[in-house]
């Protein structure tokens, strides 16, 4: 069984804590909790918002008392499995174009690597989504090859542009809208969120895996085209990544 | 040509709303909709609308709005405002309406909505609704997410807000009666989930101390002035979920259009109950927190659906004086919706 903490959170929410840092085996907990959640309905949850190292409930306390939920999660806590489950494969398209990653070279330099090199480590590693929250769509990647972990920049841009493909700590993550942000930016992706918004389901989600496949500048202007005419068709891989990765 | 409502001009900050998208938290998409729920239902009973249909939030500062329409049946619920119906764009003045009933208005007709005093939203519900398109089940306007209502965004000038109908119903005018729209001075909370990262003294800090609304508010989060809370240890948390009204490390409120993850840590938690009043506190308003119980909360919520439920049964006729009235008081919510089904 796994150990948690249940923390209400106004009389709305309940949060169920399983660790307080950024780890998969956390991760794994919080997304089994969530699989099982969605997979045992319970009348009264509105929904179940999966973040590094808690899951919070939100429920209507006119319909399902937080006794009664409280109890509900225990249950499904019992004997739960702390392994990555295989989710969804995304290979999305990552433009490293000098004109479109105005942070790889120092990135490149601080990593005493080249700036090749920093495009090769970062598009070789498959990256496992945590979480989506502060913005709209905006998946947190993890972990970043360890010579790539750098803390936020001292001073937020206060524009970056959406799509744009960035790291900050063990963390990588495509901008889903244009924003003010101290990630390092070292590439762009075609694949926004705002063409695909409107369907949930083409959007990454908690659990998913991700690689970012390097495109030239001109494909990425192709895909980009493609992406403002609404015809850019992102699909998931495989359904059945292994979950070692 | 289309029904529609022209925007003259636009207010501070009018948008549209409805009673939110829950259920997309999870790929960070806020639940958004109404700051105030309980006035934008009693706005939509008063235009005959279901209770969560999409209606005009105005924010401070009303808009002006030409009715391009044969008829159309307007409803207003909130903070108290100077609204005027002209009888055309040249006009100067024309007849004053009241908040808190509905009234009908006629092609080329003006409404003209002045500053709102004593709280921070007024509604604007339009009987049939505005002919939008919903964005993942809900019309109401999502700013940072650039999506949902009008284009994503706040109106502007020029804009012409589709209506579904082009006559109103043959009914007659309706008003709401001691619907309890305060803006309380002490709002409940329930402390956490992080009030351990505070101090004892920055909890007490924070229950003991009054606090003002200030100017740099908005639909994300309600800023408040005040004394500083302190903390015990640091304020750097791995990021966990935000409930709505979570009160963050600055003295910040978050409201509907809030992040849905975040990595400060939350003192307590305004109860479901008092977010509506909450949603109406104006700038400069004055308030304090009180920590109640869970169950003190979920009896408070209970109380408030009541109230939500009895909305209807707060309308009542307009102008009882009227010669017509007794022939139409028979009939008087027949366009009225149940309010059985109402999702709280």
């Amino acid at each position: 069984m796994s150990e948690y903490r249940l923390l209400p959170a106004g009389d709305t929410a309940l949060v169920v804590e399983f660790g307080d840092s950024i780890d998969r085996r956390v991760s794994a907990k919080v997304l089994a909790l969530a699989r099982r959640l969605d997979d045992a309905p319970l009348d009264g949850i509105v929904e179940a918002v999966p973040t590094f190292r808690s899951l919070m409930v939100h429920y209507d306390p006119l319909v399902l008392s937080t006794p009664a939920l409280s109890a509900h999660i225990a249950e499904l806590a019992q004997g739960m499995q702390a392994q990555e489950r295989s989710g969804r494969l995304w290979r999305l398209p990552a433009c490293y174009d000098a004109c479109l990653a105005p942070d790889l070279d120092e990135v490149a330099a601080r990593a005493s690597l080249s700036p090749d090199q920093v495009i090769e480590r970062h598009s070789a590693a498959t990256y496992h989504v945590y979480m989506l929250g502060f913005l709209p769509g905006m998946a947190y990647l993890g972990d970043v090859p360890a010579e790539l972990v750098l803390p936020r920049r001292p001073q937020p841009r206060l524009k970056v542009p959406a799509g744009s493909v960035a790291i900050a700590t063990t963390m990588t993550c495509i901008i889903p809208l244009e924003t003010p942000s101290g990630w390092h930016l070292i590439g762009r992706s075609p694949v926004s969120f705002l063409e695909r918004r409107s369907h949930p389901a083409a959007l990454l989600a908690a659990g998913d895996k991700v690689t970012f496949v390097p495109v030239s500048l001109r494909e990425y202007e192709l895909l980009a085209a493609k992406a403002a005419a609404g015809s850019l068709c992102i699909t998931p891989v495989d359904a059945s990544v292994d979950a070692a990765a | 040509m289309t029904p529609a409502l022209r925007v003259l001009a636009p207010g501070l900050l009018t948008t549209v709303q409805d009673l939110g998208r829950g259920g997309y938290q999870r790929l960070g998409i806020a639940a958004g909709g109404a700051l105030d729920p309980v006035s934008l239902r009693a706005a939509n009973a008063l235009a005959s609308n279901p209770p969560g249909a999409g209606a005009l939030e105005i924010a401070y500062t009303g808009p002006t709005l030409a009715i391009e329409a044969d008829e159309a049946r307007l409803a207003f619920v909130g903070a108290p405002a100077s609204i005027e119906v002209l009888e055309d764009v040249s006009a100067s003045s024309g007849r004053q309406i009241d908040v808190m009933r509905s009234v009908l208005v006629r092609r080329g007709e003006v409404v003209r909505i002045g500053s709102l005093s004593g709280g921070a939203v007024l509604y604007v519900a339009v009987e049939g609704g505005f002919d939008i398109a919903p964005v993942l089940g809900s019309v109401s306007t999502y700013i940072r997410g650039g999506f949902g209502g009008w284009h994503g965004r706040a109106l502007v000038a020029g804009d012409q807000l589709p209506l579904r109908r082009t006559q109103a119903s043959d009914r007659e005018e309706l008003m709401i009666e001691g619907l309890d729209l305060g803006t309380p001075a002490r709002l409940r909370v329930i402390l956490g989930p992080q009030h351990n990262y505070f101090s004892d003294g920055g909890v007490e800090t924070f229950l003991g101390s009054d606090y003002a609304v200030s100017a740099e508010s908005d639909r994300v989060g309600m800023r408040l002035e005040g004394p500083p809370i302190t903390h015990s240890r640091s304020t750097d948390m791995t990021s966990d979920g935000i409930a709505p009204g979570a009160r963050q490390r600055q003295p910040i409120v978050l409201q509907v259009d809030r992040q849905t993850t975040g990595g400060y840590p939350k003192i307590a938690t305004v109860i479901s109950a008092d977010l509506p009043a909450l949603g109406r506190l104006p700038i400069g308003a004055k308030v304090s927190f009180e920590p109640v119980t869970l169950e003190v909360a979920q009896g408070l919520r209970r109380k408030l659906a009541a109230e939500v439920e009895g909305i209807y049964d707060r309308l009542v006729p307009l102008s009882p004086d009227e010669p017509d009235f007794m022939l139409l008081d028979a009939n008087l919510i027949s366009g009225v919706v149940s309010a059985r089904s109402w999702n709280p």
